[in-house]
């Protein structure tokens, strides 16, 4: 185990959990607290069917197209901790409706260890052991965090923000070399369950990005899942407040594009 | 009434809903005769209704009269003079198994003389709407008749024009067919046809079991929604716990047991039952409540005697006389609503602001109040009701076309629903009690679509919690589902001309009750939460 979930730079900025807290300790010890800035009883658009989640505090990504940049700092008054208890008690409220639980953030992987106690408690306790667990995450995270949570996730919803370095970097803050390893991993071991393209006009969307990009995605798994979302300007700072959003015909024409391009499942 | 006419602005659509209370004057024939809004089997049925409404409504105890007249008590408008049963279940099987004599049929041996037989036997079988209420539960009926023999091509034939007579012949959304909880080819065919026709008629319930009803099937019905607003979703289990195992829901979601119905639905306005109350909360329960309940009953009790003693009905139909319907399968149905203002009002009178839907005690207050009237329900024995062991079955009213400012039956009032997790969860401690439906719309946004799986699962959740039928409504497509019943917008535009008689009543609905505006059910994401909601 290194310095876990990568980016350490939650690390003693007192989120109180994981981020960093937890490197070395390994999966499946007391993972104490897990800092969630809300949570809905159903959604429909995290993961198959109708599942419970949860929006951890916290992300490694400064994007300036958050929706939600209150989820971005480490801390927040608005965030606060949760034990595997306290969320258990939600998702028992949202049973039998749901299907299994989505845990999405800000960051979830910045809080791994307590992911895999949550997840390694939902998989053996019989009251929960049905529900499927699934992590939306923005793919910055080393391969010891997903070795650690894979045992017990079923799927991974993972968000490419652009196959170009510089354009990643350019809305993230970051590189994506971690996110295109995380990838790949995640396809090999069959967990990936969606590749997410967030589009914004004129920034990532021309019909050459899009077909390097499912080029990309389709040499890694040819049958890979492909979700578009739009980038919407409602809740994000600028610069990315100013950008355009795309109208109904460029949306067609992106869905057209790559499904050119041999995306077989585009959601 | 006569002050009343004004208010009603759907009057001019359908008198003979409209006149109840009133004598029939000449002038109301002359202008329903002289109205060219009608086709002529619309004229006929207004004039019938007029005719019945010359006589006085059934006797009734001069209190029982006092509250029938300030509506808190209503009778649905049914007429002065019951001479068929209000909701009627054939077992078609029966006559397709024997052939009927008085038909002149044969057994039915192919699926064309099963076709051609059903729709012969529909053009017999009476309702309130003039229409029969119930087709049969068809996939269940034809499947003996569609064996190897019957490729795909020559069912989808056969079946369209059947289907496309449905529509045409009995033109009242009222008309309704049940499918199995099990997946089977003629039920794909139908879902399929529906996806095809969008017809307004038939309505359609798709009984789910939770282990015999596969994710699959359930999602080809749940496609079948997005396409035309139907199935509708009905608990197998527990209807087959209150009814027994030959049961269907009929009309908009009454269910009643096969071979019997039922002979009237009156129903209580709780709403005008507390406003009539002076005193506190505890007294409205002790005493005003169970004192309406017994109006009810007398009201109940002398229309039923009326069709059964006076018109006879039971000893002269051919669907008695052949085994089709049997007088002991037979209740009535005591249907409540406006629950939501009951418990609102009783709130405010002690001083409290929680409302139904949005507050623990106002929930706890609801739940209170459904469980005193189906202990008081049970308890009052009713004459020829021998089909719910002489007592009549509870039903979560689901509204009609003039109610103004009082809610359907259960419901959480159009455009104040909660999210749909806290939805479910009050609605749902309401279901058991009402055997004969409680129907609850639900109203999904374009996520569902996307995302098919979800409904399944809050479909399996609903019924795994105790709810009894459930249903959906989207958007995006030409239908509205108004109290249960479906309308098309389209033809709402081409009014005041309409095929289907039940456009009527869903225009008086649409203007009255704001069904329009149901609160969407936006299952939000992080993508678009908590900041923005479209």
């Amino acid at each position: 185990m290194g310095a876990s979930a990568a980016a350490g730079t939650g690390a003693g900025t007192g989120a109180g959990t994981a981020a960093g807290t937890g490197a070395g300790t390994g999966a499946g010890t007391a993972a104490g607290t897990g800092l969630v800035a809300d949570f809905l009883p159903f959604t429909w658009v995290d993961g198959p069917g109708n599942r419970l989640v949860l929006f951890m505090q916290g992300c490694n990504f400064d994007c300036t197209a958050c929706h939600n940049p209150q989820t971005i700092p480490l801390a927040s008054t608005h965030a606060r901790d949760w034990s595997v208890d306290d969320v258990l008690a939600k998702v028992r409220e949202s049973m039998p409706y749901i299907r299994g639980i989505t845990v999405s953030g800000g960051e979830a992987t910045l809080q791994w260890p307590f992911l895999v106690a949550l997840f390694t408690r939902v998989k053996t306790d019989p009251e929960f052991a049905h529900l499927t667990t699934f992590i939306d995450s923005n793919g910055h995270a080393t391969q010891d965090v997903w070795d650690a949570l894979l045992p017990v996730t079923d799927g991974v919803m993972l968000d490419l923000k652009a196959l170009d370095d510089d354009v990643h970097r350019t809305f993230t803050g970051q590189s994506n070399e971690l996110v295109l390893a995380s990838i790949r991993s995640l396809a090999r071991a069959g967990k990936l369950y969606e590749t997410r393209l967030m589009l914004a006009p004129g920034l990532n969307d021309s019909d050459e990005t899009l077909r390097a990009t499912a080029a990309w995605l389709l040499a890694v798994d040819p049958e890979m899942r492909v979700k578009i979302n739009h980038f919407h300007a409602h809740g994000t700072r600028s610069p990315a407040s100013g950008w355009p959003e795309a109208d109904e015909a460029t949306r067609e024409h992106y869905r057209d594009v790559l499904l050119d391009a041999g995306v077989q499942y585009l959601c | 009434m006569d002050g009343n006419r004004d208010i009603w602005p759907c009057r001019d659509f359908w008198p003979f809903h409209r006149l109840d209370g009133m004598e029939t004057r000449p002038e109301d024939v002359l202008a329903a005769v002289r109205d060219p809004k009608y086709t002529y089997r619309q004229k006929v049925q207004v004039l019938a209704g007029l005719a019945e409404n010359l006589l006085p409504e059934p006797a009734l105890n001069p209190e029982a009269r006092a509250a029938l007249d300030a509506r808190i008590i209503c009778d649905m408008y049914e007429g002065h003079a019951p001479y068929r049963a209000r909701y009627i279940l054939p077992d078609y099987q029966v006559a397709l198994r024997n052939g009927s004599s008085f038909l002149e049929l044969p057994p039915a041996t192919t699926l064309d003389e099963a076709l051609a037989h059903l729709l012969i036997m529909y053009s017999q079988v009476p309702s309130i709407t003039g229409f029969p209420v119930y087709f049969g539960d068809l996939d269940t009926l034809l499947l003996p008749y569609v064996d190897d023999t019957i490729d795909d091509d020559t069912l989808h034939r056969k079946l369209r024009l059947f289907w496309m007579s449905l529509d045409r012949m009995f033109p009242d959304a009222f008309a309704h067919t049940n499918l199995s909880p099990v997946d089977n080819r003629v039920a794909r065919m139908i879902l399929r046809l529906e996806r095809e026709l969008l017809q307004v008629v038939p309505n359609i319930s798709l009984k789910v079991h939770p282990e015999l009803t596969s994710d699959d099937y359930l999602l080809d019905a749940i496609q079948t929604v997005f396409a035309c607003g139907k199935p509708h979703f009905i608990n197998d289990v527990l209807m087959q716990h209150d009814l027994g195992p030959r049961y269907a829901a009929v009309s908009c979601y009454n269910s009643l047991k096969i071979g019997g119905g039922s002979h009237t639905l009156s129903r209580l306005n709780l709403k005008e039952s507390v406003l009539a109350h002076g005193g506190d909360v505890e007294s409205w329960f002790a005493v005003t409540l169970p004192y309406h309940v017994q109006l009810m009953g007398e009201l109940m009790s002398s229309r039923i005697r009326f069709l059964v003693e006076e018109s006879r009905f039971f000893e002269s139909s051919w669907l008695v006389a052949e085994g089709l319907i049997s007088l002991d399968r037979f209740s009535a149905m005591f249907g409540i609503f406006g629950l939501a203002e009951a418990v609102n009002l009783l709130m405010e009178r002690q001083g409290r602001s929680g409302t139904y839907g949005h507050d623990e005690d106002a929930d706890a207050l609801s739940y209170r109040i459904t469980s005193s009237i189906a202990q008081l329900v049970a308890e009052m024995p009713l004459p020829y009701c021998e089909g719910n062991g002489g007592r009549a079955f509870m039903h979560s009213q689901s509204g009609i076309d003039l109610d103004l400012g009082v809610t359907a039956g259960t419901r959480i009032p159009i455009g104040t629903e909660p999210s749909l997790a806290k939805h479910l969860r009050t609605v749902a401690r309401h279901h058991h009690l009402f055997q004969s439906g409680i129907s609850d719309i639900l109203h999904f946004d374009e996520t569902a679509v996307r995302n098919p799986e979800a409904v399944v699962d809050v479909i399996r959740g609903a019924f795994a919690s105790g709810m009894r039928d459930f249903t959906f409504n989207l958007d995006s497509n030409d239908f509205i589902r108004i109290t249960g019943y479906m309308v098309r917008k389209s033809d709402l535009a081409k009014l005041p001309q309409a095929r289907h008689s039940s456009t009527w009543l869903g225009a008086g609905s649409v203007d009255n009750s704001h069904v329009t505006e149901r609160a969407l059910k936006r299952v939000v994401a992080h993508e678009s939460s908590p900041v923005t909601t479209p």
